[in-house]
């Protein structure tokens, strides 16, 4: 599990955010800073901003006021560089549903660098899809197809995961799973951003980002 | 790159696993050609004068048949944001998804073009003209088809609209193509309409993809 990540500096810093949708303000005048080791819970009610939140720090959303950087860039200038250095997963599992648990990681997985075919049947086996590799994702459950898509985290190498809900439809081994995922993401000196309804208990460096109050 | 090539060879590994996506355009084609003679005329005159504007038509609607879906489940999955998230161009996205569009639509009807020439009685100097005029006129299509595929991806009933946005511009590939067959069978020369589709082919292929970023992009920036 001592994988090595692809880069030691993470440094990711948001200033002075706002982002408005429907006229409603989802937040203003947020600042925050990732380094490494960190590992950052977005909170709030439903509707309170926490995708929002997620994807502009992911590079995905440019509709917001206030400036987000990357190792001191300004995100517009390196995104190509921090698309490589972050693993961005949305709520949405992007799993296709007529192809096996397998074809989907070979896609999901196409530019996690250079890793054989071995490196995805063991992640499949660590998130507990063995025997279901060759069955097509129809036929799997919700959790196991959220299951497919978290494999990912066993193969990527990425300094920075920013997570969508990643519990979502998971059982209690799966969550426990997951939690030792981020754990070993941190001890390795990585970061995470996640967003969750789940409490996280007893990982260390855990910060806690509530939303919601400025509405 | 690797997600460019990763993503063609999963696209056409679903279209292997749903036979329907590209059957049923197939189906169609087939289906226009025989029924046309029936309802028209079964005189072989008056077919072999209008069997390259039939197959052209059909083939054109066909294809319009089967470019609803080809953004849609990928905004729906998540895939196309997972695209985004890559930082891999949207461009060569574009011309990728293009590529198997064309491989699973404009390929097989240009394949079984001939068949349908004999079967409306095209005369025999035509079945080449038709042959190329379809394989370059086809991926023309596909390459217009993901302009309006990508405007239309995230609504939910896209069909009529991608329908009206693109038809007017299949119009100009549908009158050389058809002009090109049509006089490659009354003995005339047809090389200047399928230069003229060549042409266009080109300029497709360098703008369109352009056009289809730009569009997929305003469908995840919501």
């Amino acid at each position: 599990m001592s994988r090595p990540l692809d880069t030691e500096a993470i440094d990711l810093s948001a200033h002075a955010l706002m982002c408005e949708r429907d006229d409603r303000v989802l937040f203003k005048d947020l600042s925050l800073q990732i380094t490494n080791g960190d590992l950052v819970q977005l909170t709030g009610p439903n509707g309170a901003g926490k995708t929002t939140l997620l994807r502009l720090l992911a590079g995905l959303n440019q509709d917001f006021e206030g400036e987000v950087r990357w190792l001191g860039q300004p995100m517009s200038e390196c995104y190509s560089t921090y698309a490589h250095q972050r693993l961005y997963m949305g709520h949405l599992p992007a799993v296709k549903k007529a192809l096996t648990p397998i074809e989907n990681l070979r896609w999901l997985c196409a530019n996690d660098a250079s890793d054989s075919d071995d490196t995805l049947w063991q992640a499949l086996e660590a998130v507990s899809l063995y025997g279901y590799e060759e069955t097509p994702c129809l036929q799997l459950s919700a959790g196991q197809q959220r299951r497919v898509a978290l494999a990912r985290l066993c193969v990527s190498r990425a300094p920075l995961w920013i997570l969508d809900e990643p519990f979502t439809a998971l059982d209690a081994a799966g969550v426990a799973w997951l939690e030792a995922q981020l754990q070993a993401q941190v001890a390795r000196r990585g970061a995470v951003i996640i967003t969750s309804h789940h409490a996280l208990q007893g990982i260390p460096g855990l910060r806690q980002l509530a939303l919601g109050d400025a509405a | 790159m690797s997600l460019v090539v990763a993503t063609i060879r999963r696209d056409l590994l679903l279209a292997a696993r749903n036979p329907g996506e590209w059957a049923n355009p197939l189906m169609f084609f087939l289906m226009v050609a025989t029924l046309f003679p029936l309802a028209v005329d079964p005189d072989p005159k008056f077919l072999s004068r209008i069997a390259g504007g039939v197959i052209w038509v059909a083939a054109l609607l066909a294809t319009l048949l089967s470019l609803d879906a080809l953004f849609r489940a990928d905004v729906e999955d998540g895939s196309l944001e997972q695209w985004l998230a890559s930082g891999e161009s949207l461009y060569a996205l574009a011309l990728g998804k293009a590529l198997v569009h064309w491989c699973i639509s404009g390929l097989p009807l240009t394949l079984m073009s001939p068949l349908l020439g004999v079967m409306l009685h095209l005369p025999n100097d035509a079945l080449l003209p038709l042959l190329l005029s379809l394989a370059v006129g086809t991926p023309v299509l596909s390459l217009l088809g993901t302009v309006g595929a990508a405007l239309t991806a995230s609504l939910r009933s896209g069909g009529l609209l991608l329908t009206l946005l693109i038809l007017p511009l299949y119009v100009p590939v549908l009158i050389f193509a058809a002009s090109a067959v049509y006089q490659a069978g009354i003995g005339m020369t047809y090389h200047g309409q399928v230069a003229m589709l060549g042409a266009m082919l080109a300029l497709a292929m360098a703008l369109t993809p352009f056009a289809a970023a730009a569009a997929l992009k305003l469908n995840l920036s919501r």
